[in-house]
């Protein structure tokens, strides 16, 4: 058994060249080979990487995707989102567990399966969805539930699975320039030869192109900062680690349009000098793996990768494919890059920036898949053209991914400057209450708001557009998204680990019908401190969808403040459930409120 | 030393490359802090030494200073909210002051004084963690333990052993040893370590030496932790 164990840690280690920069990569593999990360590996890792054991373990911990205990032969984890759940995953993985005899979040005692949750896994529009060690399954139905079950029980290897299970549809349902525009896979690069790194440098400026991961930096400053900076390399980083809930158009990107992505890339490599750039690719889309690797092998071929790309001396640029293992926070470009060499992803303090000081220290470009795709468009019809579509300070086209209570959830691409309004028709959605736009760190946005527009000066977007129609409880959307950003937390500073802990509490506080006016001011006093003291993004916003929802849906909160006065959130009746269970018993006097009223 | 800022108006010198909270506490400006120690790396997680820079808060042990720089520091909003991270770390761990032999030494309860804490404010977590006592000389509370990471630094930059690391991640990160076991006495530590003698509380201590000051005479027990500015001599006997 170890004897296999090593041989298998041994060839592994050797395909990642032994560097312990890979070793999130190493982890990750032996994980898919092992089931899980037993000690004995580790041991192995040890040995032959040089590291100090609790360097490997401290990575280990920090991923959700990796184990260092076993979790089963098959690991199912199912989407958490507020989207699966409006779907009814919460009844078919109670469904699955009752199936299964198995207990949520714990390993069935045969050591044969798993079944749990995790944060959103980008299948919104064909949800409720999960992940099957690490692969992705759509449209989950009660007979389709039954189905795996059976599969499980059966020890049916995964690749024996129907294979319609693991289809994943573009569902795209509007196109505009990016979508709908045809471009050979060599176009843009030509393009760029003809006209110099200046040149194309200057048509990404006057593109006025934005950055698409929401925060909207221009991308012209940013690769024109990374050029200008020394460094003995400089590096492209795609950033597909697209873990915002509700987020799901890097999926189609990389699906059906992965040509302009890497096109995209090496043009930004063209400008800044690089020669080795790495997509970042989130675990949860395991799946696009081979179909990414093929399209690269197919760039080579074509010399639009690898040596003197189309010719051009000293043009030389090759992409590596990095794969996360299951942590939101890396989406923050230097806990990415944290990630890429092998480390817990933690995010940097900053300045310095990854324009100057980014991957091994060196100036690195991070960018959006998206953002990416748009500069191979603009390389080939100029940046003038671009900067024509949109709003002013917005140029261009954005894709939303929309997804809650419509008739056509999918990917609709708009020029900047739609509407709410216009996506909801176009969507087919109707008796809407709300949108929450980008995400649970993003904007919610009421009906009397729906004129607004998404726009950087307006509703900035990653691309999230999540639909409640007036059946939902904003309330119970927003504590979703709190205990997204426990589970998300890469624990690193004080407020975030555990001011998110204390407002989850205070939300399920409120859930339990315990609040009062009392907990209303502690979570605004949290807003302050998560806001000003937080040590990244991630922090910083997790107070955001509370604070939005009581701004615009105060009544959902009040009907829960149901004392006027301070109540503690332990509650003497709750605890003594556990002893009504042992003895069987659930009669008035097992109650303390007939207890209490008996005193004197 | 010729380039300036101030620190609440007080104009602080400082040198090149140096970080505003090592230019305070040179000039003799304290700054509350748990994770930074003048020996080690800056880590900037404990937040505790948050100022505001120029109206933006800013961890002070991270942030270089640059000249003319204004920076609030003993403002009564940014003690209210260092107090709450205090706070925080109160009822994340498990700490019972009285019972603690770091107790009038320790930098958890000696900030939480100077914060003028009177209560935990936040409901406990009672979090179920293990004590390690394997090791011969040493015990290991992670009860105590806040997180800051000073044994990891002080382990891996001064003892070269990297006995300690933390894993886990959010609510659930937690200080980890060297070792297979997961048993400190399983790993290569020793009581003359370094990493053992910058525990800021009362995770890492060594075993059968109780009350060798008595309570009272303590650290912090003489004057409180902001009279020493950097309490850094007085609590590690190096």
């Amino acid at each position: 058994m170890n004897v296999a164990i090593e041989s298998t840690v041994d060839s592994i280690i050797e395909r990642y060249r032994s560097d312990s920069g890979n070793l999130v990569q190493i982890l990750r593999e032996v994980q898919e080979a092992c089931d899980w990360i037993p000690p004995e590996a580790i041991d192995r890792i040890e040995r032959r990487l040089r590291l100090p054991r609790t360097k490997i373990e401290g990575v280990a911990g920090f991923y959700s995707f990796l184990y260092t205990r076993p979790r089963g032969r098959y690991r199912v984890l199912w989407s958490d989102n507020i989207t699966d759940r409006m779907l009814g995953s919460m009844e078919l993985i109670d469904h699955m567990c009752r199936e299964l005899w198995v207990e949520r979040g714990k390993t069935s005692e045969d050591g044969l399966v798993s079944v749990a949750t995790t944060s959103c896994t980008g299948m919104c529009d064909q949800g409720p969805a999960l992940l099957v060690n690490n692969h992705a399954i759509t449209r989950l139905t009660r007979a389709r539930v039954n189905e795996i079950c059976t599969l499980i029980r059966d020890r049916t290897p995964l690749t024996d699975w129907p294979a319609g299970y693991f289809r994943v549809d573009d569902n795209v349902r509007r196109q505009d320039v990016m979508l709908a525009t045809e471009l050979d896979p060599g176009a843009s690069l030509m393009a760029a030869l003809a006209r110099g790194a200046e040149g194309l440098l200057a048509e990404i400026r006057r593109s006025n192109l934005r950055g698409r991961g929401g925060a909207g930096f221009s991308t012209g400053m940013k690769w024109e900062a990374c050029r200008n900076a020394t460094g003995s390399e400089h590096y492209v980083v795609c950033n597909a680690d697209e873990g915002e809930p509700g987020t799901f158009k890097d999926r189609v990107l990389l699906s059906s349009y992965a040509d302009r992505v890497l096109a995209g890339m090496t043009l930004a490599a063209f400008v800044v000098g690089a020669r080795k750039g790495f997509i970042y690719l989130r675990g949860e889309y395991r799946y696009l793996q081979d179909h990414l690797h093929a399209v690269l092998a197919h760039r080579r071929n074509r010399n639009l990768l690898g040596a003197g790309i189309l010719g051009r001396t000293g043009f030389d640029f090759d992409i590596e494919i990095h794969m996360g293992a299951g942590a939101y926070v890396c989406g923050e470009e230097s806990a990415l890059i944290e990630s890429l060499e092998g480390k817990r992803g933690t995010p940097r303090n900053r300045p310095p920036f990854p324009v100057t000081c980014g991957y091994l220290g060196q100036p690195t470009v991070v960018n959006n898949v998206e953002t990416f795709a748009a500069a191979a468009l603009i390389a080939k019809h100029g940046g003038a053209w671009y900067a024509g579509i949109g709003t002013a300070k917005s140029a261009g086209t954005k894709i939303l991914c929309v997804s809650g209570d419509c008739a056509r959830p999918g990917i609709y691409e708009y020029p900047f400057g739609v509407t709410v309004r216009e996506v909801l028709s176009d969507c087919g959605a109707t008796d809407t209450q709300a949108v929450q736009i980008s995400g649970p760190s993003g904007t919610c946005v009421p009906e009397r708001e729906f004129d607004r527009r998404v726009a950087f000066e307006d509703l900035p977007t990653a691309g999230a557009f999540m639909v409640f129609d007036h059946r939902r409880d904003m309330f119970e959307v927003a504590r979703n998204f709190v205990h997204f950003f426990v589970r998300e937390s890469c624990g690193f500073c004080t407020p975030c680990r555990v001011g998110t802990s204390l407002l989850k509490n205070m939300m399920d506080k409120l859930a339990a019908g315990h609040g009062s006016p009392y907990d209303f001011n502690e979570i605004e006093k949290m807003n302050v401190i998560l806001k000003s003291m937080s040590h990244c993004g991630l922090g910083q916003s997790a107070c955001n969808p509370v604070l939005d929802t009581i701004a615009k849906f105060r009544p959902t909160y009040q009907r829960r403040l149901e004392h006027e006065e301070f109540r503690p959130a332990f509650d003497l009746d709750r605890a003594l459930a556990a002893a009504r269970r042992m003895t069987g018993r659930d009669d008035e006097q097992a109650h303390f409120d007939a207890l209490s009223e008996e005193m004197p | 030393m010729s380039a300036t800022f101030t620190i609440d108006g007080k104009p602080v010198p400082y040198a090149e490359g140096q970080t505003i909270i090592q230019a305070a506490l040179a000039a003799g400006v304290y700054i509350p802090h748990l994770c930074y120690h003048p020996d080690f790396k800056p880590h900037g997680s404990c937040r505790v030494c948050t100022v505001k820079v120029d109206g933006r808060e800013t961890a002070s042990c991270t942030m270089r200073a640059e000249p003319g720089m204004v920076v609030e520091n003993d403002t009564p909003p940014l003690n209210d909210q260092r107090r709450a991270l205090v706070q925080m770390l109160f009822v994340e761990g498990n700490h019972f002051c009285p019972s603690c032999e770091k107790s009038g030494s320790c930098k958890l309860q000696a900030t939480a004084y100077d914060l003028g804490m009177m209560s935990p404010h936040y409901d406990h977590f009672y979090p179920d963690r293990p004590v390690d006592a394997s090791h011969p000389e040493l015990l290991l509370d992670f009860n105590r333990c806040i997180l800051c990471s000073l044994c990891v630094r002080a382990s891996r930059d001064v003892d070269g052993r990297s006995a300690f690391a933390l894993s886990g991640r959010g609510i659930r990160t937690r200080l980890i040893v060297n070792a297979k076991s997961g048993r400190l006495a399983d790993t290569d530590v020793t009581a003359g370590d370094r990493a053992v003698h910058v525990c800021p509380v009362g995770a890492i201590l060594p075993k059968r030496r109780g009350f060798a000051v008595p309570i009272g005479r303590r650290v912090f027990d003489l004057k409180p932790l902001s009279a020493y500015v950097d309490a850094t001599e007085a609590i590690e006997d190096r």
